[in-house]
């Protein structure tokens, strides 16, 4: 493979993680709140608003149930405003966030329910504030289940940027479309594909070993 | 030592509502309960009778749909929320399953309630390590719960719910999930704070052992009505209620045991002898009554069966005898009434 070729596929690499990172991140941002709202707002809960749940959830579950490729199309009056262009690294941050809320909101939900209601029981027993609870009970237990969620949405996110490369979106997808299968070059697409499944592996692992040392329940006595 | 009611609930009682007016669960009604400062005051009663729903409402994580429930002077039916909040920091609670957050080593747990009641980090040390000494735990600090055994984790729970010098500790079932052991070593515990705290302890169980430890009163629940309450002595001496005859029966020995009520008969048969139960249930458990009735009737007695325990500090029990049915009855059930015992004639066996 020419050096060009390798600094491209270098700069492609590079253009992905700065979009699944900031996406994530912007993602975790609005995604996270969102889901600690879901996961605290039905009826007899912390911060009870049974119709606003309602309504969040659908709105969650109808972009959820969008195809991420329709999704990218359709929002690109939004993407247009947001950052100027609908094409480029900058412009595939948009549709990836939006992605990225409903299913961080999701899966922060799931974590958040998952701890033992007994615990939220003790702390308003001690007069906790229910912002108290989410940050001294909720958020720091959960912790574990969170970064796995966390762990899963880059991961998830990692596959939807390859996509936006059909849309013109830069990044390894975008490599791999042009260069491997338009262009005929098969070293091109093996060498993208290899660098997602180290990028997964290493997303993948990095998230297990936090996990792990954040998770106190298993240790024994 | 007993001044004023600490807490007292009035006519409370609670209704969970549904649609179906039919489906309405009934969980408390007519609860009249007073707990007297510095007591150490049980309410027993099997699942569903409403212990849960009773305990919570002291702290306001239950509303009572009518009634009042005042702790301390304040009526806590009557705060709001934030009021609650405030009222719930003197008041401690402990749990069946402890409810430690289990990303928080022993020391952080005991620190979470001055946490939340906005203490600075100098102040909760210095109130954190007395307690931890406290319950014995020091050495286990910077353990976290899942290194803990049952016994420690609610020996954190109490350092836990006393870490606002509360008033009052709600005790939700806290040693439903110990082992016998264990739990008597809590239950010492606990004493052991009621005496130098001074502390009013109100507590909730399904196990009539429990009570007999621990309590200086009883109230016995059932169906969400409170059946019978009194001191534990009298309780335990006079159970008037059905179910709290049940309850002290299964530990005290007043049941009649198994092998022999399927040799009991009602009618006598040739050779049978008598079965009597006799009770203690004043002082009189250290008298030698069965020597006595042998020695004044001349007549043999056969121990079936008994069980003496001490309660409240004073003897209670039953023993089941044999004697000649062709004794004089009377008499023997004349001698043995004597004190305050109580005798009853069961039947005959062979």
């Amino acid at each position: 493979m020419s050096p060009e070729m390798l600094q491209l596929i270098a700069n492609s690499t590079l253009d992905t993680l700065v979009m699944v990172g900031l996406s994530g991140l912007l993602g975790t941002l609005f995604g996270l709140p969102l889901g600690i709202f879901l996961a605290t707002s039905r009826a007899n809960e912390l911060f009870a608003a049974p119709a606003a749940n309602r309504i969040l959830g659908l709105i969650v579950n109808a972009t959820r149930s969008t195809p991420f490729i329709i999704l990218v199309v359709a929002i690109v009056p939004l993407t247009r405003l947001l950052v100027g262009t609908s094409i480029g690294t900058r412009a595939a941050v948009v549709p990836l966030t939006i992605a990225a809320i409903p299913f961080i909101a999701r899966v922060v939900e799931a974590a958040i329910r998952e701890v033992d209601q007994g615990l939220v029981e003790a702390a308003r027993a001690f007069g906790a504030s229910p912002l108290q609870i989410v940050r001294k009970v909720l958020l720091p237990e959960a912790l574990p289940a969170l970064t796995l969620a966390l762990t899963l949405t880059l991961v998830s996110l990692l596959g939807y940027s390859a996509m936006v490369g059909a849309v013109g979106g830069g990044g390894l997808g975008d490599l791999g479309i042009r260069y491997g299968y338009q262009r005929f070059m098969p070293e091109v697409m093996a060498a993208v594909v290899i660098v997602l499944i180290v990028l997964v592996q290493g997303v993948q692992t990095l998230g297990e070993m936090i996990a792990r040392r954040l998770d106190k329940r298993s240790r024994k006595a | 030592m007993q001044t004023r009611p600490l807490i007292a609930f009035a006519d409370v009682g609670k209704v969970y509502p549904s649609r179906d007016r039919a489906a309405e669960v009934v969980a408390l009604s007519d609860v009249n309960l007073e707990v007297p400062e510095g007591a150490i005051v049980g309410v027993i009663g099997k699942s569903g009778a409403g212990k849960s729903t009773l305990i919570r409402m002291v702290n306001g994580l239950e509303r009572p749909s009518s009634g009042r429930v005042v702790v301390d002077g304040t009526d806590v039916t009557a705060l709001d929320e934030r009021g609650l909040r405030q009222a719930r920091r003197s008041i401690g609670m402990i749990f069946q399953h402890f409810n430690l957050l289990s990303s928080r080593t022993a020391f952080e747990n005991i620190a979470l309630p001055l946490e939340i009641a906005g203490l600075d980090r100098a102040a909760l040390a210095k109130r954190v390590e007395p307690l931890l000494a406290m319950v014995g735990l020091s050495d286990k600090r910077d353990r976290y719960p899942a290194e803990l055994s049952g016994g420690q984790k609610q020996r954190v729970g109490i350092a836990r719910a006393l870490a606002t010098k509360p008033r009052v500790l709600l005790s939700d079932e806290a040693t439903s999930a110990l082992d016998p052991e264990t739990t008597d070593q809590i239950l010492a515990l606990l004493k052991t704070i009621n005496a130098e705290l001074k502390l009013t302890i109100l507590f909730i169980t399904h196990e009539m052992m429990v009570v007999k430890k621990l309590a200086d009163r009883v109230a016995v629940l059932e169906g969400g009505r409170i059946v019978e309450q009194g001191t534990t002595y009298e309780i335990f001496a006079h159970p008037r209620h059905e179910t709290t005859q049940r309850f002290i029966g299964a530990i005290t020995g007043a049941q009649v045991p198994e092998w022999l009520a399927a040799k009991l008969r009602p009618q006598r048969q040739a050779s049978d002898s008598a079965v009597l139960r006799v009770g203690f249930v004043g002082g009189d458990a250290d008298q030698p009554v069965l020597s006595r009735l042998s020695r004044n009737l001349g007549i043999d007695v056969n121990i079936l069966h008994g069980q003496v325990e001490t309660i409240a500090g004073r003897p209670f029990g039953s023993l089941f005898i044999s004697v000649s049915a062709d004794a004089d009855l009377r008499r023997i059930m004349e001698q043995l009434t004597a004190g305050q015992n109580t005798v009853e004639h069961l039947g005959y066996v062979a």
